[in-house]
């Protein structure tokens, strides 16, 4: 039984990154049992279909729009998803997310367990800014939300006392994006 | 206005209704059209615009140049290893590196992945329903559908009973309401011409290259270390070779390299057996719908992509060669050079920017990016909520980048206008084939067919290219060499006080570019102009209008209330707003106010 973690936004843009900075986290913490993917979807849309038809469940981290008080977390399980991820778009990678969601049930691969932990964003349209304050500090909730959630499908993560490999290029990894030398 | 002559040829009529598509795209991106019409109902007036602000180049400025790779392959959710290829180029032509002949051929390699996985996805699933009506597939009798696709395919999948099972499973999916990617399409449309029967071909083969996604994109891991997002270096690929190991992390070994060859395989005889079939029907369909061609049979751009031997840019070394083709000129073809200041200029007259000197255009080298939202005095409605553009005054997002003054069509159209110009021998037979096949001359090229067609033969014969490069890494490994990167100009201790690049290639969608000004070891100036920049461009200084605005003029709607003719059009370019442009506005209705770093 596969099972996918999957942090999706981008990064560049203020708190849209919140899902790909979830997921470095949870990966930088926690070490899983091998049919445990951890992976960045960045907001490449129907490209990660692949990914998603692999799993048997899918857990989403993510910025969305739930017209709650700025950086809410919440947690929507099932039915609920895909119709979060359309109902108020915070960005174009959702309109591409939830296509992911309707093409993986046309091709009979909808993942049996689906689960989305989101934060209500502050700001989006910071352009080239990292997480605002209050949604950064959601990030150490969310990745025990995160672990919760795979303990309650029977996953067992550990936590690392070591560096894992990068999740993705560490060029772009919060501390090297926000640390930048300009000054 | 009413009647107006543009500079590059075409007439503009404002006078008629105005009909505005917003937005535009299927899945990526966020682009409007808006189009005058006559009494006919025919476009008279096109006007393109994308609705987000653009600016990788402020959030470079000051960084590590061999990091921009990683940047850049955020800005854009389909083209991540393009911008990420394009940018190390740049970068390693500032310094002066040259990269092993491995690292080239691993690089196109991971490029020609690329395309297979954009075109299939392209056509199957962002196009073709703007050709194939799904509903109608419902009703085609399996018997006579599987007759079909056995008389113009050896494909194995083609029983009675298997595209029986296709339309259960569709017929399901519809009446379950959950429509997802059926969603917002205009089944029923009069413009629609596809019997049943392909119609339900059509939708089986979309069904099986979404499957089909999920092998292709496996090359990607195997060389960048995972996908998505897989790493890249200045220098050459992050990738040991060791072909003796029984599989040491992240190394290319025997067996790795085996499900590449695997891979490709089945990726030519999908693409072969399945898509250019597919093609070759559909289009037979439609050889009456000849519009679209705008640009394309005027001024064609392709920076080229594909050398044979690593760091040799000359047109001739390129498997899809470099060149420019004006005025629909095929006897010449002129040499194009990212780095001459006369050559690529970009023009904000009608963008929302702001230069010294808005008349003139500047090179990427001297671009500058400082975002002025401006409306002019004929725009309906209010700055957040825009009811209909003057475009005689600022109304786009976009650049509008030009060459040597030229607006210019860039993508697989304009690649294979330019290689036929160039005699590319290959891709005149593919070509001359298909319009023997389908009975055309060749000027039916240059359309919104001739564009979604060139993009299939393009594909097949990327996955062609992919074998041969494939064998040749072989035999260089066999042959004891298995240098991927070049890392002597790594530590920037080593590096002139200033340096300046330009990295160029083709993006699936079209001609893409990077400008790096390196002082001080650090980035002081980064410019992407992208394929849809060049595409979607609005209006220049002196009016000439860009690839989209040509390409929908005076095409006949049946009903603009449902502009299937239009999404048809701009659909076939493949736009990519997402990385043309960045910030979108949190609702459709409204202009993203963008806070300036």
């Amino acid at each position: 039984m596969h099972t996918l973690v999957l942090g999706i936004g981008n990064p560049l843009w203020a708190d849209e990154g919140f899902g790909v900075r979830a997921v470095e986290l949870l990966h930088e913490r926690y070490r899983f049992p091998p049919e445990v993917e951890v992976a960045d979807g960045g907001t490449q849309g129907l490209f990660l279909l692949p990914l998603v038809r692999g799993a048997a469940n899918l857990l989403v981290l993510d910025a969305i729009d739930f017209g709650d008080e700025p950086a809410t977390v919440r947690v929507v399980r099932g039915d609920g998803v895909p119709r979060y991820l359309g109902a108020k778009k915070v960005s174009m990678h959702q309109t591409g997310f939830q296509e992911v969601l309707a093409s993986a049930s046309l091709a009979g691969d909808l993942p049996s367990r689906l689960t989305l932990i989101g934060v209500q964003p502050v700001t989006l349209d910071d352009f080239g800014g990292s997480l605002t304050e209050p949604v950064a500090a959601r990030l150490d909730e969310v990745v025990e939300a995160a672990v919760a959630e795979l303990r309650g499908w029977g996953i067992e993560p550990e936590r690392r006392t070591t560096s894992p490999a990068p999740l993705a290029p560490t060029e772009m990894a919060r501390a090297a994006y926000e640390g930048r030398g300009e000054g | 206005m009413a009647t107006q002559r543009t500079p590059n040829g075409y007439t503009l009529d404002d006078s008629g209704r105005r009909v505005v598509v917003d937005p535009i795209c299927r899945i990526e991106g966020h682009l409007r059209v808006e189009v005058n019409v006559d009494d006919q109902n025919v476009i008279r007036n096109a006007v393109s615009t994308g609705n987000m602000w653009r600016g990788i180049e402020i959030i470079l400025k000051g960084r590590d140049p061999r990091d921009a790779w990683a940047f850049t392959q955020r800005i854009c959710g389909v083209c991540t290893g393009v911008h990420a290829l394009v940018s190390v180029r740049a970068v390693e032509d500032a310094l002066g590196i040259a990269i092993p002949e491995n690292a080239n051929t691993i690089r196109n390699l991971m490029m020609m992945t690329q395309y297979v996985q954009d075109h299939l996805v392209h056509f199957y699933h962002l196009h073709a329903l703007d050709w194939v009506d799904v509903v109608s597939a419902l009703a085609a009798d399996p018997k006579q559908t599987s007759d079909l696709a056995q008389s113009i395919s050896p494909w194995p999948k083609s029983s009675v009973g298997y595209f029986r099972d296709v339309q259960n499973r569709v017929k399901r999916f519809v009446e379950s309401g959950q429509l997802g990617p059926f969603q917002n399409a205009y089944w029923g449309h009069p413009a629609y011409k596809l019997p049943p029967i392909a119609n339900l071909m059509a939708v089986a083969h979309y069904l099986e290259a979404l499957d089909f996604q999920k092998e292709i994109v496996k090359i990607h891991a195997v060389f960048g270390g995972r996908n998505p997002h897989p790493n890249w270096v200045v220098g050459g690929m992050p990738c040991a070779i060791n072909v003796d190991d029984a599989g040491a992390v992240g190394a290319i070994n025997m067996e790795r390299l085996n499900r590449v060859s695997s891979i490709i395989d089945q990726a030519i005889a999908f693409i072969d057996q399945v898509y250019i079939p597919d093609l070759k029907a559909v289009a037979s369909f439609y050889k009456d719908w000849g519009y679209g061609g705008g640009l394309s049979s005027k001024n064609c751009l392709a920076y080229g992509e594909f050398p044979e031997r690593a760091n040799d840019w000359s047109w001739q070394n390129l498997h899809l060669p470099s060149g420019a083709v004006l005025d629909g000129d095929l006897s010449t073809v002129h040499d194009v050079d990212l780095k001459d200041p006369e050559q690529i200029r970009e023009y904000v007259a009608h963008s929302w920017y702001r230069y010294p000197d808005e008349s003139q255009g500047l090179h990427p080298w001297e671009g500058v990016t400082e975002p002025n939202f401006e409306l002019g005095p004929d725009t309906k409605g209010t700055k957040t909520a825009i009811d209909a553009l003057d475009e005689s005054g600022k109304y786009s997002w976009l650049k509008a980048p030009r060459w040597r003054g030229h607006a210019m069509e860039v993508g697989p159209l304009a690649r294979y206008i330019v290689a036929y110009a160039r005699g590319h021998e290959e891709i005149k037979a593919q070509v001359e084939g298909l319009l023997h096949d389908l009975g055309l001359p060749v000027t039916a090229l240059f359309s919104t067919l001739g564009r979604t067609a060139a993009r299939g033969l393009e594909c097949s014969y990327a996955a062609h290219l992919m074998r041969d490069q494939f064998d040749k890494l072989i035999a260089a490994i066999k042959a004891g060499d298995t240098a991927t990167a070049n890392m002597d100009s790594w530590e920037p201790s080593s590096w002139p006080a200033e340096a300046k690049g330009a990295g160029g290639g083709e993006a699936p969608r079209g001609a893409l570019g990077h400008w790096i000004h390196i002082k001080e070891t650090k980035i002081a100036n980064y410019q992407a102009v992208v394929p849809t920049t060049w595409n979607a461009s609005p209006r220049d200084p002196s009016g000439q209008i860009g690839a989209y605005e040509a390409a929908l003029l005076n095409t006949p709607m049946a009903d603009p209330s449902k502009p299937l003719e239009i999404l048809r059009t701009i659909h076939s370019f493949d736009p990519c707003l997402a990385c043309a442009a960045h910030v979108m506005s949190p609702d459709d209705q409204e202009m993203a106010v963008v806070k300036v770093r």
